[in-house]
């Protein structure tokens, strides 16, 4: 069975953000760029999968601009076999991203989609759900368990109350939440090696789908800020303050 | 204009976000339809029927429909929509999880997790972790929305008198089927709708260390969360965590107890009316937003606080 794995290149998570002056969006250039952390599980849950012997190949998949294959690469020195890279502008909507994947799904046919329950850029939390429902697929979201058996797999959801355990049929898509595991760093031999890993580059006309935007953004502001208050000296200091000044107790 | 939510719910009780929802299809305008999809759901349709400005309640209730299973609501959803200028959901983890797989359906690109109502086709929502706030605008022909319910005001729960109609369509797709769940059974008040939270980060040293701020919790009638540190240093369950990756809260009183402040951890609760911090390093970034800091060791603070309060 094939493992593929769609990863985003989004700001890197350590990153304070910053929005443009002209409110057209945030500040991307010369901003340190990483793998979207989730992505990061789902690549490594499909690479334990493979050494467990559950699957035979794992693809990495990109879209974005060029420095996507950086991206990547490091999904490839983490140890999945190959890469794709579909070469589309930065903002893509997840509508689009979810259409080239269900074109990629076509011709790669894995058993599995692993994919990062949301980017940490639009927040959007969108993509998974939507290639499946494109792809008349099963899907797992938001998932810390899986176990496969046979034809179906089970897996431990994470929602509001607690935990939820569900038996989904494969082929399926899973979004991984940050419990499922914690992802490997890659060493530098195999960083060296990952050089050598094959990689496809194609563009989103040749996969025939339409990735016009339907959303427009019209501004992007900063949040209001929060002012800073005062420092209490003591215990007493702080009941006093919350029940008689702020009186929320 | 006509607006349909899809109720959150357990089928036994009406999740509050739903109510928030209201507030939001409200600001919209026009009339406002609650679908209750579920099994055996009918004290929920009840519920739903009771909110202020609510006109018509659809129930649909089916077997697959239980559980929230995406791959049976979805399509539901689908052939329901025509005649709908917008379908809304609370952004819980279940209308997360079932509304992209609707727009997909439809092939409209949803916009997640909206913040304000600006006008019928346009809403702000926060992006990276909220350090920046989007207005986005729709022409899709439908508006498939999720709504964070912390944004908004709760709708009265009681008051209406819509008119309850079964809907069909439902079907079981044969992909996913519900094995069990492990809900956490807590006395306290639900973390995303409780007026005072108090959470606990790495400076808790260890999950057994929480109960000292349950003690707090159950004198204040609070509930108790978690930053993503003390979640993944295996403290608490997951369900606890507070900030962009776990739930969103805006009490009315946030206590922050050994809580650094990360950006991913502020995104989910700088919303709150009154911020309180207690760390021991004066520099933690948590201070610089909140009403009232102490610097103490929250060994020594947490139980004097428990015994202040009588």
């Amino acid at each position: 069975m094939k493992v593929l794995v769609p990863i985003k290149r989004v700001i890197d998570y350590n990153v304070k953000v910053r929005v443009k002056a002209d409110n057209t969006g945030v500040e991307l250039a010369n901003v340190k760029m990483a793998m979207n952390p989730f992505d990061e599980i789902a690549v490594e849950e499909a690479l334990r999968l493979k050494e467990a012997g559950g699957a035979d190949e794992v693809v990495a998949v990109s879209i974005g601009p060029s420095q996507n294959q950086e991206t990547i690469r490091t999904a490839l020195a983490m140890g999945a076999d190959r890469g794709i890279h579909i070469e589309a502008p930065h903002e893509i909507e997840p509508l689009a991203v979810a259409k080239l994947l269900k074109e990629v799904v076509a011709r790669e046919e894995p058993g599995l989609v692993f994919v990062g329950k949301q980017a940490i850029d639009d927040d959007c939390n969108q993509t998974g759900q939507m290639l499946a429902a494109l792809l008349g697929w099963a899907q797992g979201t938001f998932v810390s368990g899986i176990e496969i058996k046979g034809d179906s797999a089970n897996v431990v959801r994470e929602v509001d109350g607690g935990l939820e355990h569900l038996e989904i049929k494969m082929p399926a898509v899973v979004t991984v939440d940050l419990r499922l595991n914690e992802p490997r760093y890659a060493s530098l031999p195999n960083i060296m090696k990952a050089k050598k890993k094959p990689l496809d580059s194609m563009s989103a006309a040749d996969l025939g789908v339409d990735i016009e935007p339907r959303l427009t953004i019209t501004r992007v502001e900063e949040p209001p800020a929060r002012a800073a208050g005062i420092k209490v000296s003591d215990v007493a200091e702080l009941v006093d303050k919350l029940k008689n000044e702020a009186k929320v107790i | 204009m006509s607006i349909l939510i899809l109720a959150d719910h357990d089928d036994g009780q009406l999740a509050p976000a739903t109510l928030n929802t209201v507030t939001a299809a409200t600001q919209i305008g026009g009339d406002i339809h609650i679908l209750v999809a579920g099994d055996a759901s009918g004290e929920v349709a009840k519920s739903a029927a009771a909110i202020a400005g609510v006109s018509k309640v659809l129930t649909a209730d089916d077997a697959a429909l239980a559980h929230g299973i995406a791959e049976n609501v979805a399509p539901l959803i689908q052939s329901l929509a025509s005649g709908y200028s917008h379908l809304l959901a609370p952004a819980t983890t279940t209308g997360k999880n079932i509304m992209p797989r609707v727009a997909a359906l439809l092939d409209v690109m949803q916009i997640s997790d909206i913040i304000k109502v600006e006008s019928a086709d346009s809403f702000q929502r926060p992006i990276y972790a909220g350090n920046a706030i989007a207005t986005v605008t729709s022409q899709e022909a439908v508006k498939v929305v999720t709504v964070r319910s912390t944004a908004f005001e709760a709708a009265a729960a009681e008051g209406g008198s819509a008119a309850i109609e079964a809907a069909s369509g439902s079907a079981d797709a044969g992909l996913s089927s519900y094995v069990k769940s492990e809900l956490s059974s807590s006395e306290r008040p639900e973390l995303t709708s409780a007026p005072i939270v108090i959470s606990g980060g790495r400076g808790m040293q260890d999950g057994s260390n929480f109960a000292m701020l349950e003690k707090v919790a159950d004198k204040l009638g609070a509930a108790v969360g978690a930053s993503r540190a003390a979640v993944d240093a295996g403290f608490v369950p997951n369900d606890y965590q507070v900030g962009q990756t776990g739930k969103v809260v805006a009490p009315d009183l946030y206590v922050a107890v050994g809580i650094s402040g990360a950006i991913q951890h502020l995104a989910g609760m700088k919303d709150s009316k009154v911020i309180v911090a207690i760390n021991k390093d004066e520099e933690a970034p948590i201070f610089q937003i909140a009403d009232f800091g102490l610097v103490a060791d929250l060994f020594d603070a947490v139980p004097e606080l428990e015994s202040s309060l009588g």
